[in-house]
């Protein structure tokens, strides 16, 4: 599966979907397939307030357990409450039915922070 | 041939000779009535529970337990015997947790009667030896690791982890400091950043440099007021040495941190380094891994903790020591609570008896013994990483202390053999798997500690194991072959995946009875 075009990425493998005022999160497929079989997700809580980079969600596979990050500042609109009972969507559909969470955004500069396409493509690629 | 078992067990080894067919539980081996043990009197009066203890705490049911004679709960566990790997059948190379050889002289020290009929309760004029016994042991473990004191007391690692943390607290505390973090590496044992939250500081990682050690720049950036201090463990879990261990030391004590010594690695550097000599003001020491106690599966373990000079005050208590002289002259030995003692972390005095196998096996190395067990653990490990490193190349390609990361990245983009995958197959050649997939920092990681009780023979037979993984994963039918190990074990590939998503942990008599019947 290769990365979809339009998505910005973390260099911790995350991506962001811009969608007007609020952006939808979720791991890329590399993040999927490094971690292997995703057991668990412990879903962010909605209406919390997070500041970019803080830890937002932990999703732990049959290797390990890893901190999911805020990729911008912002308050949890929405989470995807069918990772609570099929978490492996984070491993088969990584950029679709394994969304994490939509954050409403508080500062959409924070956007410039994140890479494109191309920079994320560099980043594994190394 | 699939044989249904039935209740009342059936003296018969039939699921070790074919292999694949589960054990019964226990329960499913029950018969009502049928008892392991019976009194014929015991003198005492019968005296129903109601009549004593409140109805509220009674329960309303009767409790289930399985009954069985004692003939059918030997054959049983027995049978669970057989199926295990243990480190008395086999090599056993799983990273990081030293499941070296435990040589049976200590196991008879722990069983001497005189040691064992004995209770924590008797008068201390009645325990002189066994007081001796923790005192010397005491002593002995503050010379391996160069610290002023210990206590015996935490029961395994992760209590020795959470111990050390709280005289950390306790001496910034009288110190009238506040202190918030506490610094780990990125490439730490899990523990270390669990006991820190629990200890109520706040854990912060500072990243590896390239070279798999700590980035002395990267860690004088996190250093500030708030540096309640670090933990390392030194070799890391990359088994790397962190050189500028100095430096680091001489960093965070600057701030008024202090340093703390993960000494699940102890068994690399015995005679050859001291943490106390590094700049560490707190250690612990997994003793059972480093010192002769079979572990794995649930201990008991012993996490001593020893001290610098200056914490010596705070440690648990009340403590073993020598109090005074008797008439003769010789040692009297009591019990004594240091003066700022963060107070009692374990009932009485600690896992004993593994406290007297660790000696056991102290006195009967002596230092140069010792010093030959870290040197001859680090030749091993050498050995094995340098003889594997073509097609298990390590992720830092140098002299590596007791234990070393190798990784299967390269098979894995060659062949889609995976390190988990290796690890599997392994166990067909009866050899136990290393560590996968740790330490984090390392892809497809498989994390190696041959120990010093491999002969080079065995080691070479681990190689050669993992030479044919290698060439099997060349061929389309070597790689099925791979994907299913193991396939001689008596428990073959897992679905962990499954097994984590819908977790059963207890047992339900109705779904076990229902999946027999379809056997």
């Amino acid at each position: 599966m290769s990365e979809p075009e339009n998505l910005l990425f973390t260099v911790d493998h995350e991506w962001v979907r811009v969608e007007g005022g609020t952006v939808i999160i979720g791991i890329t497929d590399y993040a999927q397939e490094a971690l292997g079989d995703i057991v668990f997700v412990q879903l962010p809580t909605p209406n919390d307030v997070v500041s970019a980079n803080s830890t937002l969600s932990e999703v732990e596979s049959t290797k390990s357990v890893s901190d999911i990050y805020a990729p911008v500042s912002g308050r949890v609109i929405k989470v995807n409450e069918t990772l609570s009972t099929s978490p492996e969507l984070m491993n088969s559909s990584p950029y679709g039915d394994g969304w994490i969470a939509v954050l409403e955004m508080s500062d959409e500069h924070e956007l410039e922070n994140l890479l494109t396409l191309e920079e994320y493509q560099k980043l594994i690629d190394n | 041939m699939a044989q249904k078992f039935q209740p009342g067990g059936r003296a018969g080894s039939i699921p070790l000779m074919d292999g694949h067919q589960a054990e019964p539980t226990i329960f499913e081996l029950s018969v009502p009535g049928r008892s392991a043990a019976s009194f014929r009197t015991t003198g005492v009066p019968f005296s129903p529970p109601s009549g004593t203890i409140p109805s509220a705490l009674l329960r309303d049911i009767d409790l289930d337990m399985p009954e069985v004679s004692e003939r059918d709960l030997v054959a049983h566990f027995t049978r669970l015997t057989h199926r295990q790997f243990s480190v008395d059948l086999g090599a056993y190379p799983l990273g990081s947790c030293t499941m070296k050889y435990n040589p049976k002289f200590a196991d008879i020290a722990a069983t001497a009667q005189g040691l064992t009929n004995i209770h924590p309760c008797q008068p201390e004029s009645t325990i002189q030896g066994w007081l001796e016994l923790m005192t010397t042991l005491e002593h002995y473990f503050c010379e391996i690791t160069g610290m002023a004191g210990a206590t015996l007391q935490p029961a395994a690692g992760a209590q020795g982890e959470l111990t050390g943390l709280l005289i950390m607290k306790a001496y910034h505390k009288d110190q009238g400091r506040q202190r918030k973090n506490v610094i780990i590496p990125d490439s730490a044992h899990g523990t270390n950043p669990a006991s820190v939250t629990l200890s109520g500081y706040t854990p912060i990682t500072v990243k590896s440099g390239p070279d798999g050690l700590i980035d002395l720049t990267a860690l004088k950036g996190l250093l500030d007021e708030d540096t309640a201090g670090i933990m390392l463990t030194n070799p890391n879990t990359l088994g790397l040495f962190e050189r500028e261990i100095l430096e680091i030391s001489t960093a965070v004590h600057g701030v008024g941190g202090l340093l703390y010594y993960d000494g699940a690695n102890l068994n690399a550097v015995m005679g050859i380094v001291r943490p106390g000599d590094m700049g560490f003001d707190i250690v612990h020491s997994n003793l059972h891994k480093t010192f002769a106690t079979p572990h794995g599966g649930g201990g008991p373990g012993s996490g001593p903790v020893a001290v610098s000079n200056r914490l010596l005050d705070f440690l648990p208590g009340p403590k073993p020591a020598a109090i005074g002289e008797n008439p003769d002259g010789s040692k009297r030995f009591g019990f004594v609570i240091p003066e700022k003692s963060i107070g009692r972390i374990h009932s009485f005095h600690g896992n004993s008896m593994v406290l007297v196998r660790a000696l056991a096996y102290m006195m009967y190395y002596g230092g140069l013994g010792l010093t030959e067990v870290s040197q001859i653990a680090v030749l091993n490990a050498n050995w094995l990483r340098k003889r594997i490193s073509a097609a298990y190349p390590s992720a830092h390609d140098e002299i590596c202390m007791h234990e070393f990361v190798a990784s299967a990245a390269m098979l894995k983009k060659k062949t889609g053999i995976r390190g988990l995958d290796v690890a599997k197959k392994l166990l067909e050649f009866g050899i136990h798997a290393p560590t996968v997939y740790f330490p984090l920092v390392v892809e497809e990681a498989l994390m190696f500690e041959p120990t010093e009780t491999e002969s080079l023979q065995t080691l070479g037979a681990i190689a050669d194991a993992l030479d044919e993984i290698a060439e099997l994963a060349q061929s389309e039918e070597g790689r099925n072959a791979i994907h299913q190990a193991p396939t001689k074990t008596p428990v073959t590939r897992l679905d962990e995946a499954r097994a984590a998503r819908t977790l059963i942990s207890t047992f339900d008599a109705s779904i076990e009875t229902a999946r027999s019947s379809l056997n």
